[in-house]
């Protein structure tokens, strides 16, 4: 598997064996369906989807891990809260950095009578927390803010944000579907109301796994998306309202959770300063180099403490998906071209509609290949 | 004789995540206890509840108080 796999910002690739092998031991020798019967196998199945609850819980720095919900990924997780929270006539503040898995949503609440303000960004991502704080209306319900840009790689002031909020009373809910596993993350030192977080990307899970962290209280104000059966409460033909079932209907993805688990616990083993630290690493000698090549212009922060390890640019004379072909074809350079789910924040930096190449480096990436890939870049530039 | 059910009490949970919390508080603790499925004169739910033998029920809950939500603590039988 010869590939340069720069696509991590998507997904990441491989993963590690151990959260493999825990896939297939599940299957092996648990595979119960978790809490809908009593014997052995179905306790052993919920007692591994509660362990991998925990060690999410521990991983953000939240007491009590029954606040978190599973979900499928980040984006049921964002409209659990988006369109359980917002009501006709409410006002929601968000930035000009979001994916759609936040606008889509939320241009549909807007179609139902909620207001929502974009707040822009300059075009390298950042934003003015204090543009925040003076869009805040007195039916301001909700502020939603990316942690991590998925195009351009910014952070996002996401602790001065939640000390806004929090002065002000409003929930903040997070996408941190860039961001979980990669950048520390503490609910409640960032003032964090609700977490959306997806497995498949720097938590090392699979694909199908996800969840949102619901503050303690919040709950009673968001229905569920979907009802059906938990396990728990048979008797009743009405929804639980207690955590977590009210919002896990259905057979979970045990399996997935399990492999979630071992994905968290390769990134504790490993430590996530480590990760950062060799992220870090490979993108500054990527953007350093890149910047040296004529004809390849190169969007989002330079400074690496203000930035994670998805870069964007374009190759002069040449659009995104043209040179992701070239560059797969030819180089076994796998990365992804076009607008990222995130038409609004191309509109930001300035790169719609056509997009950009995204390279997004991973724990598995080595400078060897970061190499490789600026000699590729090198010739594709000048001509082929 | 100690394992006669009368000598039982059951803790039950709202759901399966409540109980597996509470074994793991419990265990912690070193008291004696065990996962049943809810026996059918308590209730019609398809779930679990914990075991423990009634001396130690307020040892029980001193270590589940505010750490794990509890539907009620009941005689097994
Ligand atoms: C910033 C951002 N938000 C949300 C998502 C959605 O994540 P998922 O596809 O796992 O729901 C992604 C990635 O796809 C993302 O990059």
């Amino acid at each position: 598997m010869n590939f340069l796999y720069f696509d991590n910002a998507a997904t990441t690739w491989p993963k590690p064996q151990e959260m493999l092998d825990a896939m297939i031991r599940y299957q092996e020798t648990v595979g119960g369906s978790p809490g809908r019967s009593a014997h052995r196998l179905s306790i052993e199945a919920a007692r591994i989807v509660y362990d991998t609850r925990e060690a999410v819980a521990e991983l953000f720095g939240i007491d009590d891990p029954l606040r978190i919900v599973f979900t499928k990924n980040a984006t049921e997780g964002l409209n659990t809260a988006i369109q359980g929270l917002l009501r006709p006539g409410d006002h929601c503040i968000t930035s000009g950095m979001e994916h759609n898995s936040v606008m889509r949503p939320l241009r549909a609440m807007e179609a139902k009578g909620v207001d929502v303000s974009v707040i822009p960004c300059r075009d390298d991502g950042t934003l003015e927390p204090s543009d925040v704080e003076a869009a805040i209306r007195p039916r301001t319900k909700l502020i939603v803010l990316i942690h991590a840009s998925n195009i351009i790689g910014t952070l996002m002031p996401v602790r001065k944000v939640g000390a806004i909020a929090k002065r002000h009373g409003i929930p903040l809910l997070v996408d941190a579907a860039q961001t979980a596993g990669a950048i520390p993350i503490d609910v409640g030192a960032m003032n964090i109301d609700l977490l959306a977080f997806t497995g498949h990307k720097s938590l090392f899970g699979p694909q199908g796994t996800g969840g949102l962290y619901i503050r303690e209280g919040l709950d009673e104000q968001i229905p569920p998306l979907m009802m059906g059966g938990t396990g728990s409460r048979s008797e009743f033909e009405e929804q639980p309202n207690f955590m977590p079932d009210k919002y896990e209907s259905g057979t979970p993805n045990a399996i997935g959770l399990a492999g979630l688990g071992a994905g968290i616990g390769f990134l504790r083993t490993v430590g996530i300063d480590a990760i950062r630290e060799k992220e870090t690493a490979l993108t500054k000698a990527f953007l350093e180099g890149a910047g040296t090549l004529k004809g390849i212009h190169l969007y989002g922060p330079p400074d690496m403490r203000k930035r994670t390890s998805v870069v964007s640019f374009n190759i002069e004379g040449m659009s995104p998906s043209e040179a992701a072909m070239h560059l797969d074809e030819n180089y076994r350079i796998l990365c992804r071209p076009g607008l990222h789910c995130a038409p609004l924040a191309h509109r930001t930096v300035g790169t719609f509609p056509q997009g950009t190449l995204r390279f997004s480096f991973g724990y598995y990436n080595t400078l060897g290949q970061i190499q490789k890939a600026l000699k590729a870049l090198e010739k594709i530039s000048r001509g082929h | 004789m100690m394992d006669q059910p009368e000598n039982y009490d059951v803790v039950l949970f709202n759901c399966v995540s409540h109980a597996i919390k509470a074994e793991k508080v419990l265990k912690a603790t070193g008291l004696t206890f065990k996962i049943i499925p809810v026996p059918r004169h308590i209730s019609s739910d398809c779930g679990v509840c914990l075991r423990f033998p009634r001396e130690q029920k307020g040892a029980v809950e001193a270590a589940l108080q505010g750490q794990v939500e509890v539907r009620e603590i009941r005689p097994l039988c």
